[in-house]
């Protein structure tokens, strides 16, 4: 009602109109954004400000706060050399080689469903349904899926003739692999889409000029399709990796971890020590680290990104 | 012509054989949570069971020693409260990011996307000891207010919100309207596909969360589907039956959810990706 009294002011108090509308719209947005605002503040801000304190000290959140003690960069040089750690943080590097074979498969999937084939949405439909499902779900199939005597895959093995097929999530030497493996099941669909999205932009008539200039349709994928995509993979690449340092759900309820740490991940460790052996201090020193770990990740990204996309 | 059809009957064939393997896992399970016990795992495989026994199955899942259906009841009652939660919240720092200006706008703007960088598991400690201070641990509504901030929704949003015209904004003002009717009136009903896609999807995430329950819910009746599946399989473990015709369960609403929406949750995950 205001601003209707407002706005049928006469002429002369536009300076005035003026300064209170900027009033009216610096008060409007801050209340729009202020629920965001405050859940972000209190739910995020100031968790990672105190992880960033807490992780300076010795401490069992348990046993409250009059039991606190600083100690400096401990909870930091301990990590170095804490085999442990050393051995999560392997995994997750040995995680990364999930994302360019994801990345291939699922190129290949798109190109081929976009270009070739009849029932389009009935193929995306499929792709997809691990990215509904949830990885206790996920997890869950793929235990029995990957038992060592008497699972499908196994026995589907030894029926073609592999005696000794591998143990999968039972054997150290496998299990990381056996993860490796769901993790790119996993993931197809969701990058398949993407890929498939990225695709629909690109304008036919690079592929026109290609034809007339009597490229083969494999040679286009190289020097049409895998260039005027290399956005869209950059972004799969950021995601992925970031994700793969993420993965708790899957490796929590398929390994716990085991066996003999062969599938433990920093995500996992942390959990660990924050609320199995209840060291506040060391977890949240791991939290910080991570954190770092996904910046510089994605530093280097951005400035690789400038190198090989091609715009 | 006819030479370049036969060869997409080929490739559609090609296709359909793979994706019947990439599958296949699923159609194990659905089949598995339809037989016997015993017949679970001959192999070769019994892909349509020879002896059913869904029904028997099916009711010891949910009306049997563990309260799985009081796990479904409560994960959709947060699963809604969440998704719609979180689309007010989303929505209304959408249009204030990107429709109304004001100082620090732009700053708080990347300070809240940053956030999206830090990595949940660094920030549990400190949100386990703060929701034990504020009564919100062991609780329904704590599990809520954690899911309800989504930065990737508001992100989203505000993608769709700058393509709408200033000029719509400027000249409702004009006409006396509020921000507030603004962004009732006119905002939102132009941005109706994309809120369809954020709530599909937040209803996804939420349905099969695992980790915040697992950290912020100590009650066994206050568990979710997730948790309780896992409680599930630790009590049932060797009966692979009955775990396969809880993953169904589990799984199933979001599959029908998906299938009516397929065309929003496909076009929003690509749009809000490939835009930005």
């Amino acid at each position: 009602m205001e601003a209707l009294q407002e706005t049928g002011a006469a002429a002369h108090k536009v300076p005035r109109k003026k300064r209170k509308r900027f009033m009216q719209d610096t008060l409007a947005g801050y209340l729009f954004i202020s629920p965001m605002l405050i859940t972000a503040t209190v739910l995020t801000i100031i968790p990672i400000l105190l992880s960033g304190i807490i992780s300076f000290t010795d401490w069992n959140f348990i046993a409250g706060l009059d039991t606190i003690k600083f100690i400096g960069f401990h909870n930091y040089l301990k990590m170095f050399s804490d085999d442990h750690f050393i051995r999560s943080l392997t995994n997750n590097f040995a995680l990364i080689f999930v994302i360019p074979v994801s990345l291939f498969i699922s190129l290949t999937l798109a190109v081929l469903i976009n270009k070739a084939t009849y029932f389009k949405s009935f193929f995306k439909v499929i792709y997809f349904m691990p990215f509904i499902s949830s990885f206790v779900a996920i997890a869950v199939l793929w235990r029995v899926l990957f038992h060592p005597s008497s699972g499908p895959i196994n026995e589907f093995l030894m029926s073609i003739g592999i005696h000794n097929p591998p143990t999968w999530l039972a054997d150290p030497s496998f299990s990381l692999i056996s993860v490796m493996i769901i993790m790119v099941w996993a993931g197809i669909g969701f990058e398949m889409i993407i890929f498939m999205a990225g695709l629909q932009n690109i304008p036919g008539d690079l592929y026109e000029a290609a034809d007339i200039d009597g490229a083969s349709k494999i040679r286009q994928f190289f020097t049409v399709t895998i260039p005027m995509l290399s956005p869209t993979t950059f972004f799969l690449l950021i995601t992925g990796i970031v994700g793969s340092f993420k993965v708790f759900d899957l490796i929590m309820i398929l390994t716990n971890g085991g066996p003999a740490g062969s599938t433990s991940v920093i995500v996992f460790y942390l959990y660990e020590v924050a609320f199995i052996q209840l060291k506040s201090g060391y977890a949240s020193a791991i939290g910080i680290t991570l954190l770092v770990l996904i910046l510089a990740i994605t530093v280097v990204q951005w400035i690789g990104q400038k190198r090989w996309v091609n715009y | 012509m006819s030479s370049l059809r036969i060869s997409r009957v080929i490739v559609t064939l090609l296709m359909s054989a793979a994706g019947i393997m990439f599958i296949m896992p699923f159609l194990w399970m659905l089949s598995a949570s339809f037989k016997p016990e015993l017949d679970v795992l001959t192999y070769p495989i019994q892909w349509i069971p020879k002896t059913w026994n869904a029904a028997e199955n099916y009711r010891e899942v949910w009306f049997g020693a563990l309260p799985f259906s009081l796990y479904y009841l409560n994960t959709i009652k947060i699963t809604l409260l969440t998704t719609v939660f979180s689309l007010i919240i989303s929505s209304m720092a959408a249009y204030g990011f990107s429709k109304i200006s004001f100082r620090g706008r732009d700053l708080l703007f990347i300070v809240i996307l940053a956030t999206f960088m830090i990595p949940s598991q660094a920030i549990l400690v400190p949100q386990f000891m703060m929701y034990r201070w504020l009564g919100l641990f062991d609780s329904h509504t704590g599990l809520v207010l954690l899911g309800g901030s989504s930065v990737i929704g508001t992100f989203l949003l505000r993608q769709f919100y700058m393509s709408i015209h200033n000029e719509i904004i400027e000249s409702a003002r004009i006409d006396g309207a509020n921000h507030l009717t603004i962004f009732v009136r006119i905002t939102l009903p132009l941005v109706k596909s994309a809120l369809a896609t954020v709530m599909i999807l937040r209803f996804i995430w939420t349905w099969n969360d695992y980790q915040n329950p697992l950290i912020f819910l100590r009650s066994d009746k206050l568990f979710t589907l997730q948790l309780g599946m896992t409680k599930f399989s630790d009590v049932n473990g060797e009966f692979y039956s009955l775990m396969m015709a809880g993953a169904v369960s589990a799984i199933l609403p979001l599959l029908i959810i998906f299938i009516i929406g397929q065309k929003h949750v496909i076009e929003g995950v690509a749009s809000g990706s490939v835009k930005g």
